[in-house]
């Protein structure tokens, strides 16, 4: 009897799923189109196997698990089709198919275990109901293939048992099967695959990428850091995303590939503050918009004070504040902790600032301390409306070369960035005038001619602004000749090195950890050894750290100090943020807690009494935190505190680079 | 006097044709053509007054090169409102050495406006703050400046808020016509965004008055041009230890602090009194009798 029933079954639910897939197709499809480039479905198995893998195996357990329930179904599934489906009743095909079944039995096993007291990040409902439908198709097929092999008495073939077997199958086939098509949990199989390989971002999955990481080893960003904001054409009819159908399909593909594995909701810095965002629910609200309807079935957290099942969308309806707060939306730094994490390789950040870009462009509902900088922007070129002739006054007595002056062209263009009208910030630039110097560098700054690069308003969501500040930039770049800007910003120094590209501004940015860093390596500074010893940690900011990729370059300046890093435990690609990114300390949405007090605490964990920062965004965040809390300074002030001057250490011994082997590096 | 709650504009305020006379502002930091500030605020009155059948106008020179973009700067004030309708200005071209109230009477007249607001003065240009003033005697209109609020409107009449020193408040009701000049104590304009900014109307109204020496400013041609200066501040010296006077000594506007209103008083006992009060100022010697 089973064996006139199991190709049905089979087929019937691979026809049944195939129509839910081709609903589902439709669901995506309602986004703005983009040319179809079928070609890259090729891409997909090295996409999955490689790029999504080592992001999964970032927790081991996790990723074999995953290897053992994913490969034993996959092959199971296969193997099934041809020895049940069509009939080959091989017993070498049937041996196969019980070892499928068998390691996905396995995997299963471990995915049931996880969910007997689920982690708060894991989402609950269908997702919990998953891990049982796992049991029941691995068992059920399992049983069903044992006649192939001989082992089981050919009764099996009948009798009630025969129809509890079938039941347990169809279980196992419509979670499956008919579950991926129509919007199961394992829909996440097939959007997830499709998602993979018309990834809006393919660089991401370019291991030949000129900007890719070197070193291929489980716990680095594999492929390039594709982090540039897309460019937004300002002629089109409404700006931004106003409603779901308003993203690229692509974009759309992402969120419903999601399999709320809550790692986002881990990482993310607003929710560990109690601010209403929850990357996690924002995506799956994504889908409750896409498909239309509410989002009273999610089943895993929900954004801190706000109620889930209280909001409702549909593709053509707006987004804010229906389906999602626009506070919500506000509290997202852009730290990209999300991004960086998740699996599925989906794009929150961009998703929150095209929403962002048609709250500030269309309906101009900034938040008010946010619409104050983009006013001040447009009508003074820098977010505190201050008159950019000042930029300057701090260096009064420095007397720094202007590039204007430099008709033959420097080597260092010094970009001083918004922390130029900072008092905080310009201890650190002047330490760092007086870095450049000991090295002899060849520099020259622009002076009032220097624009704000653009970052917050872009962020905010005001690309109209932003492109103006950036085609001024580059227009006044364009006169002057210089081999390559240093800042001390890493907001800049990822706005001008990735983002300038796609309004013609191409140039060769070096933050100045890096620079410093070249500086040692070269021998032309030298430092003295640290009077007494101190415990230094490492806050890595994230446009440098996740947005870039520079982890590397602030220790090896702490170690050439001769200083040891306590790292935090949250550093390098998973630093927490400082909260200051994205326009998040002007739009200020209330939490429960402070993100730089919670930072503040990593800190404080490793016992350290100084927390070394590479960035003026961070550092004005960690210094508003209450005292007593370690002292923060920027890599440049300590640097700067322990230089040999030039002519001491010409006295002292011939070759500069000497006295740097002797410190401890 | 008790301060009274701004309300929300009621009745039909929808049936006055409402227009603001907007012009080009100077931030006072970079000198960059934007939004007057007061300007502004009287596009936000007029927006929560009747929404997006408020119509703008502006009298200038369509040559210049920031006009477009510091107008649209009003224009994408046209949003959050009840209806999803682009706001709309009209031009009103003006040559050089021409002046621009009959024009902006002219354009009044002829497009029925009974309800016009403004700011109090321009921030560049002559900045006379003589406009509202010369406009309503000119129409035959009532004015009424400083004004914080607009707290009703119907066919007939409107009732403001004018905003007195020291946050006082004094409640007006104007027969329509009317003209009022909008204080920078007024509700704070909305932010002005991009996407209605750029689909927002600039009309050029070109017809409304014959080329003729009627249109020409003789008397600015005479006029020497220098910039301006900021006048000196008299240092306000508050000796007081106690918080309260020295709040109220930096809340008060200079031109009313220590004042006194007297009323009935007869002409023996007020002539006393302004002689203390210019003794006290030490206008007239102690003793001169």
């Amino acid at each position: 009897m089973l064996q006139t029933l199991l190709p049905i079954l089979i087929f019937a639910a691979l026809a049944v799923g195939a129509a839910g897939a081709v609903r589902r197709t439709r669901l995506w499809r309602q986004g703005r189109r983009t040319p179809m480039r079928w070609h890259r479905l090729a891409l997909m198995p090295k996409r999955y196997l490689n790029d999504l893998h080592h992001v999964v195996a970032r927790d081991k357990a996790i990723a074999h698990t995953h290897v053992a329930t994913a490969g034993g179904y996959v092959a199971a599934m296969a193997l099934a089709l041809v020895v049940h489906g069509f009939g080959w009743r091989n017993p070498i095909l049937g041996g196969l198919l019980l070892a499928a079944s068998l390691v996905m039995f396995m995997g299963t096993i471990a995915v049931n275990l996880r969910r007997v007291n689920p982690p708060a990040k894991l989402s609950k409902g269908p997702w919990q109901r998953l891990s049982k439908s796992l049991i029941a198709y691995s068992v059920g097929m399992f049983l069903v293939s044992l006649p192939l092999v001989g082992v089981a008495p050919t009764v099996l073939g009948g009798g009630v048992l025969a129809i509890v077997l079938a039941a347990v199958l169809v279980w196992g086939l419509l979670e499956m099967v008919v579950g991926m098509g129509w919007g199961g949990p394992m829909k996440h199989a097939f959007a997830g695959s499709f998602h993979l390989a018309f990834h809006r971002r393919p660089e991401r999955f370019d291991d030949n990428h000129p900007d890719a990481s070197p070193k291929k080893t489980h716990d680095v960003h594999r492929g390039s850091r594709s982090t540039a904001l897309f460019p937004l054409d300002l002629t089109a009819k409404t700006l931004g995303v106003e409603k779901p159908a308003d993203f690229q399909w692509e974009q759309l593909l992402g969120f419903d590939a999601c399999v709320q594995c809550g790692r986002c909701q881990s990482v993310c810095p607003a929710y560990a503050a109690g601010q209403p965002l929850n990357p996690k629910k924002l995506i799956q609200d994504m889908v409750v918009g896409m498909a239309g309807g509410s989002d009273s079935r999610y089943a895993g957290s929900g954004y801190p004070g706000i109620e889930v099942g209280k909001h409702h969308g549909g593709p053509s309806d707006a987004i804010v504040p229906q389906l999602v707060e626009a506070q919500t939306l506000w509290a997202c730094t852009t730290c990209r902790a999300c991004v960086e994490e998740c699996p599925m390789m989906i794009e929150h950040v961009d998703a929150i600032v095209d929403m962002r870009r048609f709250i500030t462009l269309e309906r101009g509902e900034t938040p008010e301390k946010g619409a104050v900088a983009i006013d001040n922007l447009i009508a003074t070129d820098n977010p505190g409306g201050l008159d950019n002739a000042s930029r300057l006054d701090w260096a009064a007595d420095l007397e720094l070369p202007r590039i204007q002056d430099r008709p033959e062209g420097v080597d260092v263009l010094l970009w001083l960035g918004d922390g130029a009208f900072d008092m905080r910030n310009q201890r650190t630039l002047r330490s760092l005038v007086k870095i450049l110097r000991a090295g002899d560098v060849d520099f020259a700054v622009l002076g009032e001619e220097e624009r704000d690069s653009g970052d917050v308003a872009r962020r905010l969501g005001d690309e109209a602004t932003f492109q103006r500040l950036a085609e001024r930039n580059i227009a006044t770049l364009s006169h002057y000749r210089f081999a390559r800007i240093v800042t001390a910003d890493p907001h800049s120094f990822h706005v001008l090195g990735r983002e300038y590209g796609a309004f013609g501004g191409d140039y060769v940015v070096k933050h100045h950890s890096t620079f410093i860093a070249e500086l040692f390596d070269g021998g032309r500074i030298s430092v003295t050894a640290p009077a007494q010893a101190e415990s230094v940690t490492y806050h890595d900011p994230c446009y440098l750290g996740r947005y870039n990729g520079e982890f590397a370059a602030p220790r090896q300046v702490l170690a050439a100090l001769g200083l040891e890093v306590a790292e935090m435990e949250r550093s390098g690609y998973r630093s927490r943020c400082c909260g200051g990114g994205g326009g998040a300390a002007l739009s200020d949405v209330p939490g429960r807690a402070r993100i730089p007090d919670m930072r503040m605490e990593d800190v404080r964990e490793t016992g350290a009494t100084t927390v070394a920062v590479a960035c003026p965004q961070c550092t004005a965040m960690l210094e508003g935190v209450v005292e007593p809390r370690p002292r923060i300074r920027d890599l440049a002030e300590m640097v700067a505190d322990a230089l040999v001057e030039p002519t001491a250490a010409m006295n002292a011994t011939s070759a500069p680079s000497q006295s740097r082997e002797e410190e401890p590096a | 006097m008790p301060q009274p709650e701004p309300q929300a504009a009621a009745g039909t305020p929808h049936d006055v044709k409402t227009a603001v006379l907007v012009s080009s502002g100077r931030h006072p930091v970079s000198g960059r053509a934007g939004r007057a500030r007061e300007d502004a605020r009287a596009v936000e009155m007029g927006l929560s007054l009747v929404g997006a059948d408020l119509s703008l106008v502006h009298a200038g020179d369509p040559e210049q090169a920031s006009l477009r973009e510091c107008l649209e700067g009003y224009l994408g004030m046209y949003h959050g409102l009840d209806d999803d309708r682009d706001g709309q200005l009209s031009l009103l071209p003006l040559r050089a050495g021409e002046d621009a109230l009959p024009l902006l009477a002219a354009w009044l007249e002829r497009s029925g406006v009974r309800l016009a607001l403004t700011g109090q003065r321009a921030e560049c240009g002559e900045g006379s703050g003589m406009v509202g003033y010369l406009l309503a005697e000119r129409l035959g209109w009532a004015i009424a400046t400083g004004v914080a609020a607009i707290e009703r409107c119907d066919a007939e009449s409107v009732t403001v808020l004018q905003a007195l020193p020291q946050g006082q408040r004094r409640r007006l009701e104007i027969r329509l016509p009317c003209l009022i000049a909008v204080d920078a104590v007024a509700e704070a304009p909305r932010q002005s965004a991009f996407g209605p900014a750029r689909r927002g109307r600039i009309e050029t109204v070109d017809d409304l008055l014959p080329a003729d020496e009627s249109r020409l400013d003789t008397g600015s041609a005479d006029w020497q041009w220098q910039p301006a200066r900021a006048r000196p501040k008299r240092l306000k010296v508050v000796k007081s230890t106690n918080a309260r006077d020295r709040f109220k000594a930096a809340a008060a506007k200079s031109s009313a602090s220590g004042g006194q209103v007297l009323t009935d008083l007869s002409p023996e006992e007020a002539a006393e009194k302004l002689i203390d009060y210019l003794r006290a100022e030490k206008i007239l010697a102690q003793d001169d009798q």
